[in-house]
This record gives C-alpha cells, structure tokens and sequence, in this order.
C-alpha cells in the first residue's frame, strides 16, 4: 500500500507541474513584430470584447493575421479568435452564426451570402492573385508555352497527364480552379488529378512530393517557397485576380453574435493606416506586397 | 441537433444507395486498418510473449518505454514516418508516400506496442504457471509457444480487437502520410474530418454513423468471445 500512496503523490507532483507549466506559458506574452511588451499597463479587456473572424487557409498561412491583428487588439482591444478553413466553410459558419465577422475570396457567393441576409454588407478589402505552381523541371513545358495563359497550362496538363493536386475542399481556390477548368471545357478525371480536400499550405508541400503541379495564391506560396522544389510556371492574367472581402454576420441569427467587435473591425480594416499596413506586408521577406488593399 | 437527425437519415440513405465512391472509401478503411493489425499482431503477439517471460536487465526501461509507446499520438508517428519516406528522406527511393502503404505503414508503428504491451500484461500473469505446465508435459520449446498462444488466447483477441479499434478510428496519422486523395488514399475518419473543414455536416455525420456501427459490430464480437470464455 505504501508504494501506491508514493505512487499518488507522483502522480500528484506531476499534475502540479503541469499545472505551474502552463501557467507559466499563458501568461508569456508573445513578442510579435509591433506588438510592445508592456504588462500592467493593459486596460482591463471587457467580457464580451472577443471576436470570431472565420476567414481562409491562406490569410493564415501566409502570416498576414499575424502581422496585422497585434494592431487591432493593440487599438481596440478586442480579442480576435481566428478560425481559419476554406471560404466554403467560412460562409457555411456565418450562416450558422458561428461567427462573426467573414474575410473571404470568392465574390459570387459572398453576394449571394448578403443578399440572403445571412451577412449585412461586403466590402472590398484586398486582392492578390493565384498562380499555376510546378516541378523545376516542368515536365508538361507549361513554362515555355503558356507562361501567361492559365487555360493552355491546364490543357497542357490534361494532355500530358501530369499530377495535378486540387484542393478539392470547397475554398474560394478550388472554386477558382474548378472555374478554369469549366472555361477551357475540360473535366479532369483520372489518375493525375488528386483531390486532396485540404488547405493550401498541405496542398503546395503534396505537390512538391508528387512532382505534380498546383494552383495557389501567391502569399500562401511564397511563404513556403523555400520548403519546396516547386517553382511558379504561369502567372499575371487577369483570370487569376483574387479579390478579398469583408462582411459582418446578421446579428439577427443569434444573440452571441458580437456585432458591436464585428462593426468595429470592418471599419478597422478598410481603413487608410490598416490598408497602409496590409501593403507594406511581405515588403521585407519578398520584396513585393503579398496583399495589394483596394477598398473603396 | 436537427444536423444529427440529418445525418442518421443521410447513413441510411449512404448504405442504402450502393454510391461506388462510398464504398470504395469504408472498404479502404477496412483494407487499411485490418493489414496493418495483421501485419502489426504477427511481430507484437511474440513479442509480448518473449517479454512476458525473460528476465533481463533493463527490462524496467523497455517496459516503461513500451507503455509511453502505448500512448503515443498518432499525429506524431504520422509525421515522423512522413519524414522518412518523403521523397527527401531516407526513404523517400521507396515513393510510397501518399499511398495506402504508406497509411498501413504508419498504423503499424501505433499499432505495434498497443498489441505488445497487452499480450505482455497477460503473459506477465500467467505465462510462468503455463510454461511449467507445459515443460512437465514434456513440451518442447514450440509447443510450448503454441501452448501459450492457446492459453492466452483471450488476451491476445483483446489486444488485436483493441488495436484494430484504434487503427479503424485512428485520423492523425493517415492524414498525414495518406493525404486523403479522393479514390486513392481517402478513408472514413479523414473524409469525416474533410466534410467537416467544409462545412457538409449532414455527410460527415452519416459516415460517423458507419463508423460507429462498424466498432459497435466489432466490439459486440469482442464481447461475444470474452462470454464464450468465462
């Protein structure tokens, strides 16, 4: 019996650890770019000052909610709690009044999402652009003869047979694709074209380990550029533009939705410092804006 | 709730429909899940055994090693089998990544101590008695074994139903190193997680439905067996 209770108190001990650990991790603050370690000084953040932002793999991935929501709390201090999944998803969410507040990319449906009065108004906050990734070795030979044309890429693709990883997950960059695909009167079927039903960061590094080709959004590449032997084998036409938008949720679904947190961030980010602020990102990593803000 | 609803009536209508596509990804699941329990129980069952009985030192240390194995998260083993056979690692000349191969490849490593350490726990408690009975028999070295086996033979059907169990549910790792491509590496548990990233609530809960009704079939086998013994 001695040996249990020795046994217990182990156990106990190291629950108490646990326990001091984590404690110590949460109250680390974390020492983001323009986010100032200034504890104690932080006016007491109200109950209800935290927002749902349901928004797309690629604002995540590329790290541009990391660069630009310091700010926010910073100025506002409402919590942002950021829910990255496809722009399917991310509607489907606003339509449940899961969250509260939408920055997605695909403009047909976020119209249609308003005018269904699941959202109240969609604005226009930035844009960026897809572009067709490969092999180094581009086995298709899409470098050469379809540098700027994405539909002769795709056929090239087709008649070649080389892999093509899709997203296959419903997101506004496998609406884009299916699109593409739909205007050059093709339907990719067979072998080569791997569905994956997974966000772009997973769908660039599973490419790159097929040898196969993908489209992505530029941000979302260039972070990760340097993890993959993929290079970029069309780009810069105008199918390929990608626009981003805004929109607070109805907060007629439900009465947990933040309205008041969801107005003030639509404000905040079509505003003239944060739209300084989302052009300067990727400035010093890539030498080019990942994200061009163009909100009216 | 209303989504639950939906989704018992979309099993019905998924089971009911013959959908080729459905099928083939529950018949993968139980491709995936059955060979690597198979594959694992052949190396673990022995193994249990062999550690159940010898004594040698440092024993402690691989038992306690083996339990943490036990446990191991399955994103882990994904990952770090991923890195061995990605096309920049050391096993990356096999190119099996994002095959099934790889899937049951990856339940193996999960699968392997789970199976080990149960059979070991049995044999632990009653290998000795066994291995006398069996030596005053005049038994030699395998049909002592074969009399274990037989002995044990309880224990050793809960450790592979328990390892089945968790490859038939497991999700971490054959996402990882499958990459649930459609028709060629998608399975239950990551179209489950797939429909739910695509807000398809109703589907993903109808193949949750299949999922439970076969662990409810393989347990009600499981229980079946363990009344047939005491």
């Amino acid at each position: 019996m001695k040996g249990f209770s020795k046994q217990k108190s182990l156990v106990l001990s190291l629950c108490l650890l646990l326990l001091v650990l984590t404690a110590c991790g949460s109250s680390n603050t974390s020492s983001e770019p323009g986010d100032q370690q200034n504890q104690g000084n932080s006016a007491p953040v109200a109950e209800n000052k935290s927002l749902i932002l349901a928004t797309t793999t690629s604002t995540e991935n590329s790290g541009l909610l990391d660069y630009i929501l310091p700010v926010f709390k910073e100025e506002t201090g409402i919590d942002t709690k950021v829910v990255a999944v496809g722009t399917g998803k991310a509607l489907q969410m606003g339509m449940d009044g899961e969250a509260d507040v939408l920055l997605v990319h695909a403009k047909a449906d976020e119209e249609k999402f308003v005018q269904e009065g699941h959202g109240i108004e969609r604005f226009d906050v930035m844009y960026n652009d897809f572009i067709l990734v490969g092999p180094k070795d581009d086995p298709a030979g899409i470098k050469t003869n379809a540098p700027q044309d994405i539909i002769k890429a795709f056929e090239l693709i087709e008649e070649k047979q080389e892999n093509f990883v899709s997203r296959g997950d419903d997101s506004g960059t496998h609406k884009m694709e299916l699109n593409l695909w739909a205007e050059g009167n093709m339907e990719p079927q067979g072998d080569w074209y791997l569905s994956a039903g997974k966000g772009m960061g997973d769908v660039i590094m599973m490419a790159d380990e097929l040898n196969g080709y993908t489209l992505a959004d530029r941000a979302t590449y260039l972070s990760i550029k340097d993890k993959v032997d993929l290079v970029i084998v069309t780009e810069g036409e105008g199918r390929l533009f990608n626009q981003y938008g805004v929109i607070a949720v109805n907060p007629e679904k439900n009465d947990q939705i933040n309205q008041a947190a969801a107005q003030v961030f639509v404000d905040w980010i079509l505003s003239a410092e944060t739209q300084q602020l989302i052009s300067k990102f990727g400035m010093e990593e890539y030498k080019q804006s990942l994200f061009i803000p163009n909100a009216q | 709730m209303s989504e639950i609803w939906m989704g018992l009536k979309g099993a019905l209508t998924l089971l009911t429909s013959l959908n080729r596509e459905v099928y083939d990804i529950i018949l993968l699941s139980l491709y995936v899940s059955l060979t690597s329990t198979l594959i694992a129980a052949l190396g673990a069952i022995p193994s249990g055994i062999w550690l159940g009985l010898k004594d040698f030192p440092g024993k402690k240390i691989i038992i306690r090693i083996l339990y943490t194995f036990m446990s191991l998260p399955p994103v882990v083993v994904g990952l770090v089998v991923f890195l061995f056979i990605s096309r920049k690692g050391p096993l990356g000349f096999l190119e099996i990544n994002f095959t099934p191969t790889a899937m049951i490849l990856a339940q193996i490593c999960i699968l392997f101590p789970i199976i080990t350490g149960i059979v070991f726990n049995g044999t632990k408690e009653r290998g000795e008695q066994v291995k006398l009975l069996g030596k005053t028999l005049g038994a030699n070295r395998w049909q002592v074994l074969i009399l274990l086996i037989h002995e044990l033979r309880v224990n050793i059907f809960t450790a592979i139903i328990t390892g089945y169990g968790r490859a038939v549910s497991e999700v971490g790792a054959v996402m990882i190193v499958g990459g649930n491509i459609k028709g060629h590496t998608r399975v239950m548990t990551t179209t489950i997680a797939m429909l739910q990233s695509m807000g398809q609530y109703d589907l993903a809960i109808a193949i949750g439905i299949v999922l439970l009704l076969l662990a409810f079939i393989i347990n009600s086998i499981l229980y079946h067996f363990q009344q047939g013994d005491s």
